[in-house]
């Protein structure tokens, strides 16, 4: 039995502590906001928070996880309400929007860390997420937003 | 938080519309010409015909639109209900949005494809709308005794001018839904518009910041297990033997066996291991030991298909595809003749979201769910396939995370259906990114050989031979045809001009599957034929744009060159700038580029910036249009700069993201778009944007370093 705690509610989960944690979250505890792209820590689909820091879920086992704070894109926020999400919604981010799940959280780590950010800094920070529908000049826009609505405590 | 109204919840709430509704829908009938607009209570019982609604009003007065297209991100879920709400007269915010099913039947062709969404159905869905509205005006005024001009609709409510009652559309639907579905409705001009034409915000965003929206991968269904398919490497291999011993013993395993089935004329082998997630399916794939048989297949390789174009090309005249005046005996004159090769190579489509399906084959009954551009293609194909009933084969529609061509094509949801009936139970069937880069199908390379002569300033013969796999093949067999996009891309203005032009086509086939991807042959014609222009511009002594602006003499066509002139300073540039540009056509819309480059300190070449002027006539949303053309820039720059996918001893050898790169925020570059306003019919929105970005982004090298980029994909930092 393996023991997580996942936006801040605890699963029992009886899985092999390989198996990654992008699975565990998705097939076993069924929350399917976090995405596979690759499998393979190329696209960034699949970013959750360890303990506060951005990682591939898909190259993470599961046993890593253990007595660590998960935070998935369904825990950013009670309310769909992170500047980051109101950013994203203001500025219509998302195409398909498969890959925004995990631009999200990257993005919270680049905003707390960095309450300022150039557009260097984003493009470091985002680099380790691919968008196929290309929508990587709204997310620099949004996310100097967020920093915006952050400042203004919203 | 008002913009998150559209919650999953509200979504599984309406999957069962039911009570006394106005519904309206169209019925298409197989064999007549004209569709028809129902009205369900009344009509439908008499005509026999189960009508699905595409506009239902219940009477708590909730509207609810079905969108009869597949959302992939290029905003059909937004358009659809933006036109219909216009003439339904209601608030946007307050409409919910369904995926209707697939059946062509009702809904009229389904496929999201060739950019038609909109431009097929738009004159339809505000038909639909202000049928829904008269009949409800009408319902109004016998109720209150008044006449019916004097009765006005706004907001969901119709009001009566002289005295401001009101009824919300819920207290009128019961009367209206007996009414006689009226004839000549009036509709509103673009001016009197509200809706329409306005940047309005996205339905489903608020949906895909937190997680909740349902792309096919989400999908559960009760009782379902995961299978993955280990399928021969080589395109279109068999299996000759397999041992799944260890991959049994792999925890969560539950069945392994072989799946046959046919794709694309030929047989697809491979060996699914079906298990209980996603991940034990993976590495029940890991355990497997195969034998693969090969034999009787052509092992192709990349290096190979491209000699072989260019010796046809050197070669053969090739089957004429469109033919004015004729080129030849001017080519043979002397003058300022130019002979070029282009090539552009295989792509993969490579949508975020890996194919994947759920099937639930239950006997004499179907059900499938998934992320899939053609739903009603899906219901056509698999009852045939499977022998059943078409009514019993349910298509369902979950969001698409990508699509571009590749979701169309029916493989995957047939797979899933054979692990289904083989297991006897609901299973969803994913694809690994792996699976999905070097299956296929892929974008066709192709190579094209241009011969042009100037003469006076202008061209005066321009000759276009090209080799490549025919798409048109897979679906029915066409050999000995010219391929049927020879000149898709190519501007129909310059046909109007050109006195001497001819395109061919000469025929070359491998093995390797293909399909449409995002704009089809228009993504490499236009790369050939505007650089090609370009060549000819530069020998005839010409500025690039005054030469198409001579060539092209089209109004629209006019005005969008002096769009592009004006808002890229293209006539005040600097030294060390290079201004390149490229205009194409592609399904019923113009995209005209200027890309302007230069060297950096590092003396590598970079884009400064990205112009484009985007022609789509009748419009819906302009906010979407400048999203699918930044979207489109970005994967032609990936298609010109970044990727391939490339054959070796008949294996694709693109395998992940690390041997396939993508674009990334760090390669995008400042992009400025325009939307030309005009009266011309509505054009397509989500492909047109993609042709010309490579050709003007080549021919700014050109301006800059003097170097003629004709083979896709170059790198840019070693130009
Ligand atoms: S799925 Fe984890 S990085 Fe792509
Ligand atoms: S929005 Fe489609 S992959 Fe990013």
């Amino acid at each position: 039995m393996i023991t997580l705690s996942v936006n801040k509610k605890t699963y029992q989960l009886d899985v092999d502590p390989n198996m990654p944690l992008l699975w565990a979250i998705r097939d076993v505890i069924g929350l399917t906001g976090t995405k596979y792209g690759c499998g393979a820590a190329q696209c960034g689909a699949c970013m959750v928070h360890l303990n506060g820091e951005a990682v591939f879920s898909c190259v993470t086992p599961v046993s890593r996880a253990v007595g660590q704070q998960v935070i998935t894109i369904e825990g950013l926020s009670a309310g769909n309400d992170h500047p980051l999400q109101l950013a994203w919604q203001e500025l219509d981010v998302p195409q398909c929007g498969y890959c925004h799940s995990g631009q999200l959280m990257s993005a919270a780590v680049l905003l707390r860390e960095n309450p300022n950010p150039t557009d260097e800094d984003i493009d470091q920070a985002m680099a380790g997420n691919i968008c196929r529908c290309g929508t990587y000049s709204r997310i620099r826009k949004a996310i100097h937003h967020a920093a915006e609505l952050q400042k203004n405590g919203k | 938080m008002p913009t998150n109204s559209l919650s999953r919840r509200k979504f599984l709430q309406l999957s069962s519309l039911s009570g006394t509704a106005l519904c309206l829908g169209y019925y298409f009938p197989l064999s007549a010409d004209a569709a028809q607009i129902l009205n369900a209570s009344a009509e439908a019982a008499e005509t026999e015909i189960e009508l699905n609604a595409w506009i239902s009003i219940n009477t708590s007065g909730k509207v609810t639109i079905f969108s009869h297209r597949a959302e992939m991100g290029q905003g059909a879920f937004q358009a659809i209900p933006q036109i219909v709400a216009e003439e339904l007269a209601v608030v946007l915010k307050e409409v919910n949005i369904l995926f209707a099913p697939g059946d062509n039947r009702k809904y009229g062709s389904q496929i999201t494809g060739g950019s038609s969404t909109v431009r097929s159905s738009y004159k339809n869905l505000l038909k639909l709308g202000a049928t829904a509205r008269e009949m409800l005006t009408e319902a109004a005024s016998t109720k209150w005794g008044v006449s019916k001009t004097d009765c006005y609709a706004e907001a969901g409510h119709i009001i009566h001018r002289p005295t401001g009652r009101k009824f919300h559309y819920g207290e009128l639907v019961v009367e209206a839904s007996k009414l006689k579905v009226p004839e000549n409705i009036t509709l509103k001009p673009r001016s009197a518009y509200q809706l329409i034409g306005k940047p309005l915000k996205r339905q489903d965003t608020p949906l895909k910041t937190n997680g909740a929206a349902i792309f096919g991968l989400d999908k559960r269904i009760p009782g379902m297990l995961y299978a993955s398919v280990e399928r021969n490497p080589r395109l279109r291999g068999k299996v000759k033997s397999f041992d799944d011993t260890a991959a049994r013993k792999v925890p969560g395993v539950k069945d392994v066996f072989l799946v046959k089935m046919k794709v694309f004329n030929t047989d697809r082998e491979g060996i699914a291991v079906v298990a209980n997630s996603t991940w034990a399916a993976f590495q029940g794939r890991k355990a497997l030991k195969v034998e693969w048989d090969d034999s009787g297949f052509e092992h192709v390789n990349s290096e190979d298909i491209f000699r072989q174009h260019k010796e046809i090309l050197e070669t053969r005249e090739g089957i004429s595809f469109r033919k004015t005046g004729d080129p030849d005996p001017i080519l043979k004159q002397g003058g300022q003749k130019i002979d070029a090769l282009y090539q552009t190579p295989y792509q993969a489509h490579a949508c975020m979201e890996p194919l994947n399906c759920i099937a639930h084959y239950q006997g004499d009954k179907l059900e499938i769910w998934g992320p899939i551009q053609g739903p009603d293609w899906v219901q056509d194909y698999l009852s045939e396939e499977m022998g059943l009933k078409r009514e019993n084969v349910i298509v369902n529609m979950t969001f698409l995370g990508g699509g571009f061509g590749r979701k169309a094509f029916m493989d995957y949801p047939y797979e899933a259906t054979l692990i289904s009936k083989q297991i006897g139970g609901p299973v969803q069937v994913v694809w690994t990114r792996e699976d999905d880069l070097n299956q296929g199908p892929f974008r066709p390379g192709v190579s094209y050989r241009c011969e042009g002569m100037v003469a006076n300033g202008e061209i005066s013969a321009f000759k276009v031979r090209m080799a490549g796999q025919n798409i048109d093949h897979f679906s029915d067999d066409k050999r000995g045809e010219a391929n049927s996009s020879a000149t898709e891309g190519f501007l129909e203005s310059y046909f109007a001009h050109l006195k001497n032009v001819s395109f061919a086509d000469v025929p070359f086939e491998t093995p390797i599957p293909i399909m449409w991807w995002r704009s089809v042959y228009a993504s490499t014609n236009g790369f050939a034929f505007e650089s090609f222009l370009d060549e000819l511009a530069l020998a005839a002594g010409k500025d690039p744009l005054e030469f198409r602006r001579v060539h092209l003499q089209e109004e629209r066509l006019q005005q969008l060159i002096n769009k592009l002139e004006a808002v890229s300073g293209w006539k005040s540039r600097k030294k060390n700038e290079g201004y390149g540009t490229a205009i194409t056509e592609c399904f019923g819309s113009y995209a005209g580029y200027v890309v302007k480059v230069s060297r950096n300190a590092e003396n590598k070449v970079q884009i400064d910036q990205v112009w484009a002027v985007m022609d789509c006539g009748w419009y819906v949303n302009p906010d979407t249009i400048r999203a699918q053309v930044e979207g489109s820039v970005i994967m032609a720059l990936g298609a010109a700069t970044i990727h391939e996918v490339t054959f070796k001893d008949g294996l694709a050898e693109a395998n992940n993201f690390y041997t396939y790169h993508m674009p990334r925020i760090t390669d995008a570059p400042l992009v400025e778009i325009h939307v030309m306003e005009n009266e011309a019919d509505a054009g397509g929105v989500g492909e047109p944007g993609l042709p010309p970005f490579a050709p003007a982004l080549t021919n700014a090298i050109f301006d800059l370093t003097g170097k003629r980029i004709r083979n896709l994909p170059f790198d840019l930092t070693s130009v």
